[in-house]
């Protein structure tokens, strides 16, 4: 119920009564949401990290947030709202909210924009996101060691270069462990339908896979895992309730370090804008306990994540040898460089299957 | 020979709510009314549906939760879209919105909450039949109820009395009128079918499909049935035909890519509706023999007294 008359008050306050009068010594920071905070993945952790800097500076800060905000041109009008009701920090948490939060940010300079995962930045509009390939590299270490077909599924929503280096990064770690291990990839096409992730999992299932991986955000890949008796990944949030006996661990966004930094800056007159790109050290995300599994391969994926932590081990080491045999060009050293991570276009060797649109 | 009784029965569970919100559908635009708000009752009969049964217990009552959700809602669309003879085009689309602000608002305490889904029939012997034991014996009260339905609609349509004056709404209105059948009651009754099928079709979300509610759940569903019905030419036979064949591309184009066939998904998910608008062009090109759209569909009626 007070989720219900939350997102009333949300509703409200879209319909324009948000009234700037109330105490004016409180930094008003303000927070653009995709979906419902319930929607147990995207939306819900920036909640949580939401609610996580309320604990921690509730006193010197009021927050105010608009959930189910579509991308787009009404976005422009809900960040401009946040704006306007005397919010002086704004986070837009999705991608597609780039480009209005540019526009309103060169509109307004006294105010300081946060947008989550893009790449356009202003002096008053920074951009945040994790390297969630970390996380899927550990996965793929536990995944290897847990597949006793030696098929893994991973469902896939959009083939971007987010999702193709988790994909990659998944393979290399499994290929450390077997070899010859195979992976079969479905794109869903999209990040939200559950009885299609459903679906795509029934049919990995089908084909021999036993332990299912997702880049799509709902637990129903999770239960059909659960339902057949096989092993799965979480995505985005702690999905363990949907499969106790089968989630192995879940990469976790955590973004409460990050807002109550940012809004520590901001309240101390040091906030700068930035691109802050965070990995498993920053604590940009986390991952879930090690679960439904021996404590052999908990030990391998302990430590693969202190290594990662500690800069010791990267993913993306190279050589990286891409799936038409040739070794990928090294730009950053010793490993692939951010930019050739972040614009990812291809597969690497090991997996059979054709990356869409090469 | 699992895995083709696994792909069957992944193409049964996949079909069943487009089937269920499509023949409801059916004979609301047989009756002439076009409700396009399906996807906001069933996004509505979701919500409730999943409320009901994690209140109960029972999956049985939370379906009927959905049933009576997706009727309440139905009954708005009757009110405007009859009663008051608004534009039905304009009409859906608000109740399509309002129904999955509506199913947030009500769900939002229940995500994250878990519940039974629906039993699977077992009878000792017969399910364990290879290949087709399961697929006959072994599905949910669903599969089984959506065939009854269609089966029941087709024998009403076109075996009762009731069926032919329905179908005379549809198709006439002013001469149905004239002979003094009530039209407005009538479409009334087949807008509030149409709702009590797609609150059925959504609950069987939560319910049976996958057991937990998530907002926005139904993804789109609901138009893939308002398509079908256009599909199958208002007819029920075809509309399981077209029911299991939209069905079965969507699990067909999954394995496709699990098996590495070369084929772009997106085009493998587009190939239903590019098979609705093949049919169109077909309808509207051979004019002898098939039925059309009925002649009254989407016009409003207000009688002269």
């Amino acid at each position: 119920m007070r989720k219900s008359l939350r997102a009333l008050a949300a509703g409200l306050l879209l319909a324009g009564s948000v009234s700037a009068a109330s105490a004016a010594d409180k930094l008003k920071v303000g927070f653009i949401y995709l979906g419902p905070i319930g929607d147990l993945g995207w939306t819900y952790q920036h909640d949580l990290g939401r609610q996580a800097l309320v604990k921690e500076l509730g006193d010197k800060i009021e927050t105010t947030y608009l959930e189910n905000v579509p991308e787009g041109p009404d976005a422009e009008r809900a960040i401009e709202q946040l704006v306007r009701a005397g919010n002086k920090l704004i986070f837009t948490t999705s991608f597609g909210y780039m480009d209005p939060t540019l526009k309103v940010a060169k509109k307004y300079p006294n105010v300081h924009f946060e947008h989550a995962t893009g790449y356009k930045r202003d002096k008053n509009m920074s951009t945040y996101s994790a390297k969630w390939y970390q996380g899927r590299y550990i996965q793929g270490l536990i995944a290897a060691k847990m597949s006793k077909s030696g098929v893994l599924g991973y469902i896939g929503s959009f083939p971007i270069p987010e999702v193709v280096s988790g994909i990659n990064a998944t393979i290399l770690a499994a290929q450390t462990i077997n070899p010859n291990i195979k992976v079969k990839i479905i794109w869903a096409n999209t990040w939200f339908d559950p009885g299609k992730e459903a679906d795509a999992a029934k049919a990995l299932i089908d084909q021999g896979a036993d332990v299912i991986m997702q880049h799509t955000d709902s637990p129903a890949a999770m239960q059909i895992a659960s339902e057949r008796g096989k092993l799965a990944f979480g995505q985005d949030s702690e999905m363990i309730k949907f499969g106790p006996k089968t989630q192995l661990t879940s990469i976790l966004d955590t973004w409460g370090p990050y807002y109550i930094e940012r809004v520590k800056a901001e309240l101390a007159g040091t906030w700068k804008s930035e691109d802050t790109w965070g990995g498993l050290d920053s604590h940009m995300f986390a991952m879930a306990p090690y679960t439904n599994m021996p404590d052999d391969v908990k030990k391998i994926a302990e430590d693969a994540q202190a290594a990662i932590t500690a800069g010791k081990l990267h993913p993306f080491k190279c050589p990286v040898i891409g799936q038409d045999g040739k070794e990928v060009e090294c730009k950053g050293g010793a490993n692939l460089a951010d930019g050739q991570i972040l614009g990812m276009n291809f597969y690497v060797k090991g997996i059979d299957d054709k990356l869409p649109g090469k | 020979m699992e895995l083709i009784e696994a792909i069957i029965l992944a193409v049964l569970a996949a079909s069943t709510p487009l089937l269920i919100a499509a023949t409801g559908e059916l004979v609301t635009e047989r009756s002439g009314v076009l409700n396009l708000g399906v996807e906001g009752m069933m996004i509505v009969g979701a919500a409730c549906g999943f409320a009901g049964a994690w209140f109960t217990g029972s999956v049985f009552i939370g379906a009927l939760f959905g049933i009576v959700a997706g009727m309440l809602m139905s009954l708005v669309f009757a009110l405007m879209a009859l009663g008051l003879a608004v534009n039905q085009v304009a009409t859906g689309l608000a109740l399509t919105i309002l129904g999955i602000g509506l199913s947030g608002l009500i769900g939002a305490g229940f995500v994250g909450e878990r519940i039974t889904p629906a039993v699977h029939l077992y009878i000792p012997g017969l399910t364990d039949i290879p290949l087709i034991g399961r697929v006959l014996f072994g599905e949910d009260g669903f599969v089984y109820f959506s065939i009854a339905l269609i089966v029941g609609v087709w024998w009403f349509l076109y075996r009762t009395r009731a069926g032919l004056i329905l179908r005379a709404c549809g198709d006439n209105h002013v001469s149905a009128h004239a002979l003094g059948y009530p039209v407005l009651r009538i479409r009334t009754f087949a807008v509030m079918f149409g709702g009590a099928c797609a609150g059925l079709a959504g609950a069987y979300l939560p319910l049976a499909y996958t057991p937990f509610f998530i907002p926005g759940m139904t993804a789109g569903r609901g138009w893939i049935a308002l398509a079908l019905v256009v599909f199958a030419s208002w007819r029920p036979g075809r509309l399981v035909v077209g029911a299991y064949l939209f069905g079965a591309v969507t699990i067909l184009q999954l394995h496709a890519q699990g098996w590495g066939v070369g084929i772009p998904s997106q085009f493998m998910s587009a190939l239903p509706y590019l098979a609705t608008v093949i049919v169109l062009v077909l309808l509207s090109r051979a004019r002898t023999g098939g039925s059309t759209a009925p002649a009254a569909l989407g016009t409003v009626f207000v009688p002269d007294r």
